[in-house]
């Protein structure tokens, strides 16, 4: 199996404020891979880094590289925007554009990169709520508000939208903390179907979440990673001691 | 139970405090708008509209150049103003921390409480002294007047939009400039439109850097290089008259009622899709 994302050495500084220090690992392509630990870790701007979504914080900066199918996002004259359009992202809280349809916030990034042939928009906004769970419930009112949508609905309309532009990655950052348990399962379960054709990045707080829905973990504490290996092996068999802890709840 | 009487008694007088002061505010408010309706009615008819203005102390005629100077030198300021004042408003937000942003925040500032009879003295020594009284002074006077107040609301407007609304359109791959003229712009929108209501309202009743730049006229309009008439003007005009004055009445009502109209046709148009 081929890795799809390598990171190297890779920190993170918001202004003088180190938040990860040297994180090296590698993920593989079809897997999910889930980033535990408790608040402040630095989970959420581990995969912000991924994306390049990081630096557009003032005063944030990153080194390291961070490797695409081999090829440095970080290089030199690679353009973040084409970065992010390979590799998607899904918020903690469910982010649709307000003053959008359902179906202009699954086409958005479609259509906001230039895309106007209806037919293909048609085509790509089905497939993606398709490939979301999403379609079933919308299909007879796309031309409704994504705000009038409940939750669990809201965070879906936003998986179908980061699907659209048909990414190779899609990052999540605890995109179930703001649902109820039902809407969250409905997304560990898409989260198993998506893999198929997708390499998934997951934050997430609940370890639970994590063993259910993960090949691999990462356990992240103070910025550093401190054990990465298959799920089973980290939640039955972990190697540290500070690990173990985390997982059997003695913090965090 | 003592204290809860008295907190209860607290909370009345309050809020028969705020709902006196309220009523006071609405007073002036309303009794220019029944003075108005009332002294302005009687000079209504359809001649009043479409006719050119008579000389002073005569009887007829109507305030129809007046109507027209001031929708054209409103509009004029409006295209000129409006532009600039959203775009400067859409960079001091979104680089808002920028030394150059604090600068020209500071001096919008400033701008907006210049007195208006300073506007008109820049207008005629730009335009007027050039090419002499015409409406494109006048425009530029008022361009002048509005941007201040379009760029420091649609700053405030802008910086309301959360960051989880950007953020949502630049990890679609959607670059920064045009995440912000696209999603955030309409985002928005609403209040941009405010500000632009609010600056052209204002705009739309001053007179004192229109005496100094569009000077006033009783004929019609006569291309953008010629004095024109404007209705605060002709409500000078009509007041100094010794007869007639019913005319500055009329004069006010339809400046009231432009206003009203510009007012509502922006609500409806940048109303929620989704209210």
């Amino acid at each position: 199996m081929s890795y799809k994302i390598e990171i190297e050495d890779l920190n993170a500084w918001f202004g003088k404020k180190q938040v990860l220090q040297n994180i090296t690992m590698k993920i593989k392509e079809n897997v999910v891979t889930a980033i535990i630990g408790p608040s402040g870790c630095g989970k959420t701007t581990l995969i912000r880094c991924l994306n390049r979504m990081h630096e557009i914080t003032p005063r944030a900066r990153v080194t390291g590289r961070v490797l695409l199918d081999g090829e440095d996002i970080y290089g030199e004259g690679v353009d973040p925007v084409t970065v992010r359009r390979r590799i998607g992202m899904v918020f903690q809280k469910p982010n649709p554009f307000p003053m959008m349809s359902i179906y202009d916030n699954a086409a958005a990034g479609l259509k906001l990169n230039g895309i106007s042939d209806k037919r293909r928009l048609d085509e790509m906004v089905e497939k993606s709520l398709k490939a979301a769970h999403l379609w079933d419930e919308v299909k007879a009112e796309l031309g409704k508000s994504g705000a009038s949508l409940s939750g669990g609905q809201q965070q879906r309309l936003c998986i179908a939208r980061a699907l659209a532009i048909e990414p190779e990655v899609l990052l999540m950052d605890e995109p179930t903390s703001a649902l109820d348990p039902t809407a969250a399962t409905k997304i560990e379960q898409l989260i198993r179907v998506l893999i198929e054709d997708y390499t998934v990045i997951i934050v997430t707080h609940n370890m639970q979440q994590a063993a259910r829905v993960s090949d691999h973990t990462a356990f992240l504490y103070l910025g550093k990673l401190v054990e990465y290996g298959p799920t089973k092996d980290i939640f039955e068999n972990p190697r540290s001691e500070l690990t173990e802890k985390y997982i059997t709840g003695e913090f965090g | 139970m003592r204290s809860y009487t008295f907190r209860k008694m607290k909370d009345r007088i309050m809020v028969s405090l705020a709902y006196m002061a309220l009523v006071v505010a609405l007073i002036p408010l309303a009794s220019i708008l029944a003075e108005t309706i009332l002294r302005g009615l009687p000079a209504m008819n359809l001649s009043f509209f479409f006719e050119e203005i008579p000389p002073l102390g005569e009887p007829g005629g109507g305030i129809g150049p007046a109507i027209q100077g001031t929708l054209i030198v409103v509009a004029l300021a409006s295209v000129i103003g409006i532009p600039i004042g959203v775009f400067s408003g859409v960079y001091l937000a979104e680089f808002r921390q920028t030394r150059i942003a604090t600068i020209v925040r500071f001096l919008n500032d400033v701008m907006t409480s210049v007195p208006s009879i300073v506007l008109g003295i820049l207008g005629w020594a730009l335009i007027v002294v050039a090419i002499g009284w015409s409406v494109l002074a006048g425009g530029v006077a008022l361009a002048i007047m509005m941007i201040p107040i379009v760029t420091r609301t649609t700053e405030e407007a802008i910086k309301l939009v959360p960051m989880t609304i950007r953020e949502a359109a630049i990890a679609l791959g959607v670059p920064r400039w045009k995440t912000t003229m696209t999603v955030v712009l309409s985002s928005a929108k609403r209040g941009i439109a405010t500000g632009i209501l609010l600056s052209i309202a204002r705009i739309s009743g001053e007179t004192a850097p229109l005496l100094l730049t569009i000077l006033g006229s009783r004929f019609w309009f006569g291309g953008f290089t010629q004095p024109t008439a404007a209705l605060p003007l002709a409500i000078f005009n009509f007041s100094q008259s010794p007869y007639y004055t019913y005319r500055a009445w009329g004069a006010s009502l339809v400046l009231i009622f432009i206003i009203l109209l510009i007012n509502i046709t922006v609500r409806y148009a940048t109303r929620e899709k989704y209210g």
